[in-house]
């Protein structure tokens, strides 16, 4: 049998693979009632005790969002999502101060623990009260990275928090940031996204409930990874976190995101800002690992993911480096960014999008280059297996003030099987005859020669195909920081389970 | 100049109507189709940027213009001369190639020289199908009266055939071509589309090409500076079949070559190649749409753009490789020189593919001549003038060099040297 | 009297991301006519740079000091204008040029010098084989000349094409820079048979290099240590062993 029809015997055998961070928690949740109006949004704003301008920048982001049309561009398919059918609040009741881990609500624990979080940290995030210090020492040598988890609408809590105090960085749910640094927030919220940018982030702007804040500032180089869980729980619900990085000239910082949620029939909507914003000589590295439900093997469920991403490199030789596993979703939109503004400054994209069963992602980057010398770089890897639609999308324009400006795009397309399709659709636009735009793609499969010589030295078909997968991607998960790059590469291998070919 | 009307509503089609409902019980054939595309028009009018295929090509100067009727009384022989003679091409004699000329829209008896073999009788009307949602084959269906219908025998080498299309003044001319190639026949198609004034040049060309037929379809759009060029071109091919083109395109104010071809039997092939080679503030955009529809097709296309003053090229294409075309071989490259501050290349090339087992690529790159290169020339004594010369050449040799039939080749080199020329003087 | 070339304070910068980066820091070397002089030293002492400025590249910023060739003063004029002048840079990397036939662009190089000094153009039947017979004593493929300029070559094969279009520019300084670098030993006595064969009273050579092989061939007159973006000290051929036998340390320490 050729190894083709024999794989996609092995993919329809194993189309039934699980998704083994769908647990659901029973957890007392404090639920804001169904529909969008502003009275939600005068609620989530009191809710989180918001001072009169953020609620006043709410509304108008909301009457904008009334007048503004859902985007119709991407190669996305799906039935008009019902605004007023989602509860734009959700917030685990939280009980003052647990004294140990015995106090904590378990089911809150369990997820940590599902998530994958150690011990000690799963205590912090429970807000456990830890003795000064304790947080100090590091997990049998590994480095230390300091989590926010925020649990469907509310950052539940962030570690290694006096840690970072003591080098200058905040990090700290936005909401609190929004109490505690109100100037800070109010100078970049929305500098880089304004509230009425699009469809999506025009909702975010209006519902926006947490999130993370990390503020690094002049000359500090973060002394540990950032890192954010973001979990939707809760029925029903959308979620819609706003996440703002700030580096001061100088400046460092690498931060991670991981997001999950429970296995359900209905769809959920995820629609996230993320705003950075780095200094002259500052860098901002931010990676994703996207594992929301991708919904069952027949397309029922799972997360409507609507972001925006962008970064902007204000300051001279500023650094924005993406990096993105995407692997969950049934509809992936997001195109994180960078606006290349500060002379000599460099964004970077690197991307593996995999979809299987009925996913459909479209994704990719925009890179503007406004200053002179502005460097880019995309590296996007796209593999489609089962009947999912996979796209790059992605625009990399050159400004005529741009001299020397440089672009190099490689996209590469895996087609896994016969039901899927892979997409690839780049703009560019080059303005200034100093810039040297290049880009290359390609759509491929894998090749009967490759997985024929694997497998006659023994390895099993999955293996083989996990393996050509991963040395496909290589280019981009050796971008992802290490603890992440052995989690990414664990995931592409479960998505890839039962479509493998 | 264009008249312009004041007042013009964007996208507005109103001028063409008017003229459509000024001639529509003259026109020739099936009076359906027409009624059809000037229904589709004013409905939807003419495109405007927010439509995805026309972002990045600005049709306000076809909206706002007013094009008119032709004046029968002109004489054409003396513009014909001269436009064969700039490209090297003999007017009468033993050496001038068999063609077919229009003149400002409507067939020039006097002036064609009609081939031996192969059938050119006149106007073959306005398809049925005629896909009244796109624009340009809208405008065409409700306004073409003349073309050429083309039909090479099976097994017959046509050789080659010369097709001119003339403009002048501010006529609006819209030629409909047929070409049908039966089984394992071959053509030789060399067009040049030249003319004087701020005339409308707009055709569509229909090409048929039968099981292991082979046609060639080399443009030389050299039309007048103030002048709107549009061609497209639907070809459909069967199994083994090919359609090999090629446009350089060097005049009009705007112009955009559209090519839409279906691989509809295993193993065709279609080459869309070109450069456009563009001063001022002239806009080209070469867009092409190539869907597999069966296995084992391959199609090519290798673009090339030179602009310099505030010139803007365009590159959109769209390889779509539908599920059962299985071993697929697509390739597009599109590449620019900026030789100016104010020059601009868009470009949008796209894969959409279904079909496992296909090997598919595209690349395109912008840039100026390489600041290395140029010093490495000057450093063994070649002028700078001499050095950019010979780089640009080179830039373009690679598509150039793609046209197999000798006569066109040789009329785009010349082309290519006397623009260049036209441009360092 | 002016030196065949007189190169007196020369400093040269290059632009770095907006701040600018002194690479020559005063050169001072006379070469009289007739003779060859070698330049060695450690990398990024700014040996590559000094052949590029005396060649004319435009991103390279002559901040102090004068060039004088032939009591011409080299650095007002175009790059194609010192070729003319019978200034020749073999290049350490040279340039590929894909589309560009190599016999047809040396033939519009050796018209283009030729014509600007006043001479006679080479029809292309001249040209070829004048290109032929060099080709030949460089023990060239001749297929060579057929390629497009540079692009496919091997290392060698493109060292040798430096030293072809050398021999057919007739240049009266020739400028080397690594020339050796990269080539087996029998390209080497090829390379170096080639600018023996344009010694003359009226032919100087400068000669860029790490290693005393190719000085084996190519005895020089002088020899220069360069360091630091300046000629630290100026010798016989004995400096180049020397150089060889103890390396640049010692050199650097006392100029330190």
């Amino acid at each position: 049998m050729p190894a083709v029809a024999e794989t996609l015997n092995t993919v329809e055998s194993l189309t039934q693979s699980s998704y083994k961070w769908g647990f659901e928690t029973d957890i007392e949740m404090d639920l804001a009632p169904k529909g969008l109006s502003e009275d939600t949004i005068r609620l989530i704003s009191a809710r989180k005790e918001e001072p009169d301008w953020l609620l006043a920048w709410r509304l108008k982001a909301y009457a904008a969002w009334q007048t503004m049309q859902a985007p119709g561009w991407g190669k996305i398919g799906h039935p008009p999502i019902d605004f007023q059918d989602v509860h734009y609040y959700a917030a685990p009741k939280k009980k003052p101060g647990p004294k140990s881990l015995d106090e904590v609500d378990p089911e809150l624990l369990a997820v940590y623990e599902k998530l994958g979080i150690p011990l000690k940290e799963r205590a912090m995030l429970a807000g456990v009260e830890v003795p000064d210090g304790g947080e100090a020492d590091g997990r049998d040598g590994r480095p230390q990275i300091a989590v926010d988890a925020v649990f469907d609408s509310v950052s539940v809590a962030t570690t290694f928090r006096s840690t970072l105090a003591k080098a200058g960085v905040i990090f700290c749910p936005i909401s609190e940031a929004v109490r505690e640094h109100p100037d800070l927030v109010r100078q970049y919220l929305g500098s880089v996204v304004p509230a009425a940018d699009n469809f999506y982030a025009a909702l975010n702007s209006a519902v926006f409930t947490d999130g993370s804040f990390v503020f690094i500032p002049k000359g500090v180089k973060c002394p540990m990874e950032l890192s954010t869980y973001f979990r939707i729980n809760a029925k029903n619900t959308g979620q819609f976190e706003r996440t703002l990085i700030i580096a001061e000239d100088g400046a460092s910082v690498s931060y991670l995101e991981g997001c999950t949620a429970p296995m359900r029939d209905e769809n959920q909507l995820h629609a996230a800002v993320v705003e950075l914003v780095a200094m002259d000589d500052a860098s901002i590295k931010y990676s994703t690992v996207q594992n929301w439900y991708p919904g069952d093997a027949n397309g029922k469920g799972g997360i409507y993911n609507f972001v925006t991403k962008r970064g902007a490199c204000r300051g001279a030789r500023s650094k924005i480096s993406w990096t993105q596993v995407e692997t969950g979703s049934a509809i992936t939109w997001k195109y994180p960014s960078c606006i290349l503004q500060g002379e000599g400054s460099v964004g970077e994209f690197y991307s593996v999008a995999v979809t299987n069963n009925h996913q459909q992602a479209d994704t990719g980057t925009k890179m503007l280059h406004i200053g002179r010398n502005t460097r880019s770089t995309i590296v996007a890897k796209t593999i489609s297996a089962g009947r999912s639609d996979s796209t790059y999308r992605g625009l990399v324009r050159v400004m005529p003030k741009a001299s020397g400006a440089r672009n190099f795009t490689q996209c590469d397309s895996l087609l896994i099987g016969d039901q899927c399709g892979a997409h690839t659709v780049p703009y560019i636009e080059n303005r200034n005859m100093t810039a040297k735009t290049e880009h290359e793609a390609t759509t491929s499969k894998i090749s009967e020669d490759q997985l024929f010589y694997c497998r006659s030295r023994g390895l099993s078909e999955e293996d083989a195909v996990g393996m050509i997968v991963n040395g496909f991607c290589k280019d981009v998960l050796k971008e992802l920081p290490m603890e992440f790059a052995v989690e990414a590469q664990k995931l592409l291998q479960v998505s890839l389970e039962g479509s493998v070919g | 100049m264009n008249v312009v009307l004041a007042g013009v509503a964007a996208g507005s089609a109103a001028g063409f109507l008017r003229r459509y409902e000024a001639i529509r019980d003259r026109l020739p054939g099936d009076p359906q189709p027409r009624a059809r595309a000037a229904a589709s028009l004013e409905r939807h009018g003419l495109p405007q940027r927010s439509a995805e295929a026309w972002k990045y090509t600005d049709l306000r100067r076809l909206w706002e213009g007013r094009f008119g009727e032709a004046d029968a009384s002109f004489d054409a022989s003396a513009l014909l001369r001269r436009v064969l003679d700039r490209a090297g091409l003999a007017f009468d004699g033993e050496e001038a190639l068999p063609r077919l000329v229009f003149v400002d829209g409507t067939l020039s008896a006097g002036l064609s020289r009609l081939p031996q073999g192969c059938d050119c009788s006149g106007f073959g009307g306005i398809d049925v199908d005629a896909p009244v949602a796109h624009p340009m084959m809208a405008l065409n269906a409700m306004l073409a009266r003349d073309g050429a219908v083309i039909r090479v025998p099976a097994g017959l080498d046509a050789c080659g055939l010369l097709l001119v299309t003339l403009g002048t003044g501010t006529v609006g001319a819209h030629l409909h071509h047929r070409v049908v190639l039966e089984e394992g026949a071959r053509l030789s198609l060399l067009e040049v589309a030249s003319g004087e004034g701020d005339y409308l040049n707009e055709g569509v060309f229909a090409f048929e090409v039968g099981r292991g037929a082979h046609v060639s379809h080399v443009r030389l759009q050299q039309d007048a500076p103030g002048a709107l060029s549009f061609s497209t071109v639907r070809a459909h091919l069967a199994e083994r079949s090919a359609y090999d083109g090629f446009n350089l395109a060097l005049g009009a104010a705007l112009a955009r070559h559209e090519v839409h071809a279906t691989l509809a039997g295993p193993n065709a092939i279609v080459h869309v190649n070109g450069a456009q080679l563009l001063a001022d503030s002239q806009v080209a955009d070469l867009t092409s749409v190539i869907a597999h529809d069966a296995p084992g097709c391959n199609s090519r296309q290798t673009v090339k753009n030179v602009l310099t003053g505030r010139a803007r090229g365009v590159f959109q294409g769209r390889i779509v490789v539908a599920r059962v075309a299985q071993k697929t071989d697509g390739y597009q490259m599109n590449q620019a020189l900026l030789l100016s501050e104010q020059a601009e290349i868009d470009t949008k090339p796209e894969l959409e593919i279904y079909a496992d087992d296909v090997k598919c690529s595209h690349g395109a790159t912008a840039g100026a001549l390489d600041e290395e290169q140029l010093f490495y020339m000057r450093s063994r004594g070649v002028p700078l003038v001499e050095a950019r010369a010979i780089l640009v050449r080179a830039f373009l040799d690679d598509a150039l060099a793609l046209v197999e039939d000798e006569t066109a080749r040789a009329v785009l080199d010349r082309a290519v040297a006397a623009w260049w020329e036209g441009r360092s003087a | 009297m002016s030196a065949f070339l007189s190169i007196a304070g020369l400093h040269a910068s290059i632009d770095d991301n907006g701040t600018r980066k002194p690479i020559l820091n005063g050169v001072d070397l006379d070469v009289p006519a007739g003779e060859v002089h070698a330049i060695m030293g450690p990398n990024g002492s700014g040996k590559s740079t000094l052949s590029y400025v005396l060649a004319g590249r435009e991103d390279y910023e002559v901040t102090a000091g004068t060039a004088l060739f032939k009591g011409e003063d080299l650095l007002a004029m175009e790059p194609d204008a010192r070729a003319a002048a019978g200034v020749f840079l073999a290049f350490q990397a040279p340039v590929e040029l894909p589309g560009v036939n190599n016999a047809n662009f040396l033939r519009t190089a050796v018209n283009a010098v030729r014509r600007a000094r006043g001479e006679a153009e080479m029809d292309s039947m001249q040209f070829l084989k004048a290109a032929r017979a060099q080709a030949r004593a460089l023990s060239m493929p001749e297929d060579l000349l057929k390629r497009n300029v540079n692009v496919g070559f091997s290392g060698g094969e493109k060292k040798r094409n430096e030293v072809l279009q050398m021999a057919l520019l007739g240049p009266s300084l020739a400028i080397l820079d690594e020339t050796d670098s990269g080539l087996d030993i029998d390209a080497l006595r090829i390379v170096a048979e080639g600018v023996k064969a344009l010694r003359s009273p009226s032919f100087s050579a400068l000669v860029i290099t790490h290693h005393q092989r190719l000085l084996d061939y190519l005895v020089p007159d002088r020899v220069h240590v360069m360091a630091r973006g300046r000629i630290l000290r100026s010798g016989g051929p004995e400096l180049a062993h020397q150089l060889e036998a103890q390396g640049y340390a010692g050199f650097l320490a006392e100029a330190a």
